[in-house]
């Protein structure tokens, strides 16, 4: 495989090359995306990957129907592979059987088991862990180390959160329900229902405003968030909002903060499943998975890739070790809960 | 003299045609109406796939609540879009104050706004942490949220008046171009008969304006119905949330056609009964003295309520948001001017135009064939195939994609096996995919105003033509044409602008590398990084309102007698 693509390249160098001498602008290579990423967020990372093997990407950009467009194209589909974040996007498409079983000794080595599947369907490419933003002040320290905290009597009217229907609010949910069972989960969403200081809205960032504002307390967001807010320079008032919390790592003497991550998978209908292969490793080099650090502050999927600076002052954490098909498993159940404990209303 | 509408009017003497050309539009039409009707039905076909039972779970959870607020939502709009949407009309057809000239063109303006762009604006300007409420805080000095009551603008509430004040141009375009249409005897008589100005609007031109206001309405209500960026920015569990939520969350699709289809079935009751309501009614304006409408010329309180009634809607609807976006765009200037930003515009406009045409060109043959012949059958399908308005977007776009991606791979086995060559997705991911998509989704518009137009002009006249020896063709286009041209721009202008908002569709069908201004401002809007993509949401609005201002003097002048002189149709 490692060969192939090296094969690949050092042929796609030569065209390119050539097609640079002969003044084409065509590409020679090409690989097909859907990418539920946004198309900001990529693009560097796809340039670089285009300059460094002359493999041209083509992209669409598709968050809801993804998975629907692959079926109804079927084995015609231009398709190659799929970029999506969260665990359970992913295993949609292997339900549905739209993925291919690959390996890749390059991904096995850059990609820690619990981040990737076991038959090479998916492969995570960044992780993000959702934490607890708590106000410097009216927080006090150790006040709060759990999930399980925010469901207790003390916290009453004091949690802002985005919609329970949000992928990362039910995925949340879903370990939960992993780690206890879905009696107890249930009664921790119905727990952080009843401790909300407003109904659920807005985004991450708007719950971490809701805290500098003194709306509430603690806010519950992804932690990338908090470098995006903290760096802004266009919107300099959210680096104020940033600074009025503090991240807490929840469980970390239990069984770790939950994470999630983005990834990718070849398509069964690939018709350039070399280039695709690549460009997956590509994402998981060195190179392209601090592009992601920097770029996104997420945290890269391979050991020993140098974190933010930002990212790397809030400090080490220990995640949650469940493997991420578990999780993905309970989201349609953890949804339920969502609706029985009527979260949103 | 003037003769008048709303005669209870008995159906008039049948046109004799040939038969050859009665085929040609029937069977033209119901291959037309068929096409356009496929993907609704495919969205049918998937609701019967089986799959988990979403339904005891929903109904013993937050049905009701999906149901309650969507109502809430739509009485709210409904009434809403009415009162702007009439009351503005009135006032700009038959009233006379300063800005008057104005108002008649910039009343449309927010047609052009995207619920979801005013969503964003008015929350930042109104919630906790926004200037108003900052600005109260320090008057009063109070320091938290719980010392003080103030409308939470993420609600229900916020999102009728959101869609409100984008939506009731519909309204507005359709009741004052029917307001203007209305044969100025009929007023005269009313006033004649001792009626003065609100007795005339409320017992004559209101119920002679019915069918043109029901359109605007339900064209609105279609839209409410269908909007995902704001309830799902709000967090307002409506129907069309809870069908995504089944869809998305659940990974259910079948639940999520059967949620769409029972939404379906509401919105042809609602659409059953209002016919119900005037099937007797005949507005054919029958004689045809057309001159300038009289005018009420305002003074006093008056005259200033008529201005601050045109002054609101617009300023919120439309010049704050544009202002805010204005400011943003300054801001983000660099990040927001994409090196390819050009080419995203030049998408847009191109496929927009594209799929008005399309649209306008289908809708007047469609209305064209049911009023040559509209048998049952053929009624109910064209009606079925302009339904498509009323499925959400991305539901509507799953089954465009289904029946695309059915039609290619079907002919692509069948010429592998016949031939032994393939030709592969032919539609799937194209733009002439995207446009199909636009024309289903649209379709309503361009057939609603068109019928609405034909409507209004009395058989007698296509029995003329006919007997003077025109084919339908010709008198469609000698006769029908000429006195509908106002409702056919109107149409292609509505279809356009809403096709350059357009998201779902184009997101989901859209080829490789291909964006249009929406999935841009969609790219950042989805990260609710608004600032980045206030630029394009501006050229969105920019390129909305030159054809919608054109419209409203296409409008004015196309009124038969606009320029004082006395003729006659």
């Amino acid at each position: 495989m490692k060969k192939m693509s090296k094969m690949f390249r050092t042929a796609a160098f030569a065209v390119s090359a050539l097609a640079l001498y002969s003044g084409a602008v065509q590409a020679a290579e090409e690989v097909n995306l859907y990418s539920a990423r946004q198309p900001f967020l990529i693009n560097p990372l796809l340039e670089a990957f285009t300059s460094a093997t002359g493999i041209k990407v083509n992209v669409v950009y598709l968050k809801k129907g993804m998975l629907e467009r692959l079926k109804s194209e079927g084995m015609n589909s231009p398709a190659d592979m799929i970029l999506t974040a969260d665990i359970g996007n992913l295993q949609k498409h292997v339900e549905a059987n739209l993925l291919q079983e690959t390996s890749s000794p390059v991904l096995e080595k850059n990609i820690p088991a619990q981040y990737r599947d076991a038959k090479g369907r998916w492969y995570g490419l960044t992780t993000r862990a959702r934490v607890i933003f708590a106000h410097k002040d009216r927080v006090k320290p150790g006040e709060i180390k759990t999930y399980e905290d925010l469901a207790a009597p003390k916290m009453k009217g004091r949690i802002c959160i985005r919609s329970g229907k949000h992928v990362y609010n039910v995925s949340l949910l879903a370990s939960i329900i992993a780690a206890k069972g879905v009696e107890a989960a249930e009664k921790w969403a119905a727990g952080v229902k009843a401790n909300l200081a407003r109904k659920p809205q807005g985004n991450d960032r708007a719950q971490v405003k809701g805290v500098y504002q003194g709306e509430c307390d603690v806010a519950i967001g992804n932690t990338y968030y908090m470098g995006k807010m903290a760096t802004n320079e266009k919107s300099p008032e959210q680096k104020d909002w940033a600074k009025s919390v503090r991240i807490i790592f929840p469980n970390q003497e239990g069984r770790g903060t939950h994470v999630n991550i983005s990834g990718a998978g070849v398509t069964r209908s690939a018709k350039n499943k070399a280039n695709a292969m690549a460009l997956i490793e590509f994402l998981s080099n060195d190179a392209a998975q601090k592009i992601y650090a920097e770029r996104n502050f997420e945290y890269p999927v391979k050991a020993g890739v140098k974190l933010h600076p930002l990212v790397a002052s809030w400090g080490t954490f220990k995640a949650d070790a469940v493997h991420l098909d578990k999780v993905g498993s309970y989201r349609t159940e953890a949804t339920k809960i969502m609706d029985r404990v009527r979260f949103n209303n | 003299m003037n003769t008048v509408a709303l005669s209870s009017a008995t159906a008039p003497a049948p046109v004799r045609t040939r038969l050859s050309w009665l085929n040609v539009w029937t069977i033209g039409a119901l291959i037309v109406g068929a096409i356009v009707a496929l993907p609704i039905i495919t969205v049918i076909v998937i609701a019967f796939t089986p799959g988990d039972d979403i339904w005891s779970h929903l109904a013993s959870t937050v049905l009701p609540v999906y149901i309650s607020t969507t109502l809430t939502l739509m009485i709210g709009v409904g009434v809403g879009t009415i009162v702007i949407g009439v009351g503005t009309a009135w006032l700009a057809a038959m009233c006379r104050f300063p800005g008057k000239r104005l108002f008649e063109w910039a009343l449309l303006l927010p047609l052009a706004m995207p619920a979801y762009v005013i969503a964003y604006v008015y929350t930042d300007i109104l919630d906790y942490a926004g200037p108003v409420q900052t600005v109260l805080r320090e008057i009063f000095g109070w320091t938290t949220r719980h010392e003080y009551w103030f409308p939470e603008i993420r609600s229900t509430g916020g999102a009728v008046a959101m869609m409100t004040l984008v939506l009731y141009p519909y309204v507005y375009i359709l009741s004052r171009a029917a307001f203007l249409e209305q044969s100025v005897g009929v007023l005269e008589a009313s006033r004649i008969l001792g009626r003065g100005p609100w007795r005339s609007f409320f017992s004559v031109a209101l119920p002679l304006a019915r069918p043109a206001i029901v359109v605007g309405v339900s064209l609105a209500l279609m839209e409410t119905l269908n909007d995902f960026g704001t309830v799902d920015f709000f967090a307002v569990s409506t129907f069309t949330l809870g069908i995504y939520d089944v869809w998305l969350n659940m990974n259910n699709v079948a639940g999520a056609a059967q949620l769409a289809g029972v939404l379906l079935v509401f919105v042809i009751s609602l659409i059953v009964i209002e016919r119900l309501g005037r099937r007797r009614q005949k507005f054919h304006n029958v004689g045809g003295t057309y001159k300038a409408l009289p005018g009420y010329t305002l003074t006093g309180w008056r005259r200033v309520f008529a201005i601050v009634a045109c002054v609101l809607p617009v300023g919120m609807g439309f010049v704050l948001p544009a202002l805010v976006l204005i400011s943003n765009s300054i801001t983000y200037f660099d990040a927001a001017l994409d090196s390819k930003f050009y080419q995203y515009a030049l998408n847009s406009v191109l496929l927009s135009s594209l799929a008005a045409l399309l649209a306008v060109l289908v809708g007047i043959f469609l209305a064209y064939a049911l009023r040559l012949k509209g048998g049952r059958f053929l009624k109910i399908l064209v009606r079925f195939s302009s339904l498509g308005y009323a499925v959400p977007g991305s539901v509507l776009a799953v089954g465009v994609l289904v029946s695309l991606g059915k039609f290619d791979n079907s002919l692509d086995a069948f010429m592998r096996h016949s031939f032994g060559l393939s030709t592969g997705l032919l539609l799937s991911g194209t733009v002439a995919a995207v446009t199909f998509g636009y024309l289903v989704r649209f379709l309503a518009l361009s057939f609603g105003s068109v019928e609405a137009a034909l409507e209004k002009i009395t058989p007698n006249m296509d029995g003329a033509a006919r007997s003077l020896g025109h084919g339908p063709w010709r008198t469609l286009g000698r006769v029908h044409l000429p006195l509908i041209r106002a409702s056919v721009l109107t149409a292609a202008i509505l279809v356009f602008v809403d096709c350059m908002k357009e998201l779902p569709l184009t997101v989901i069908l859209r080829p490789f590398n291909f964006h249009t201004l929406a999935t841009f401002v969609h790219q950042y809007a989805s990260d609710e990084q608004f600032g980045e993509a206030s630029l394009a949401a501006l050229a969105i609005v920019g390129f909305g309102i030159i054809p919608v201002i054109a419209l409203s003097f296409a409008i004015t002048r196309s009124r038969p007698g606009s320029n004082g002189q006395e003729g006659t149709q």
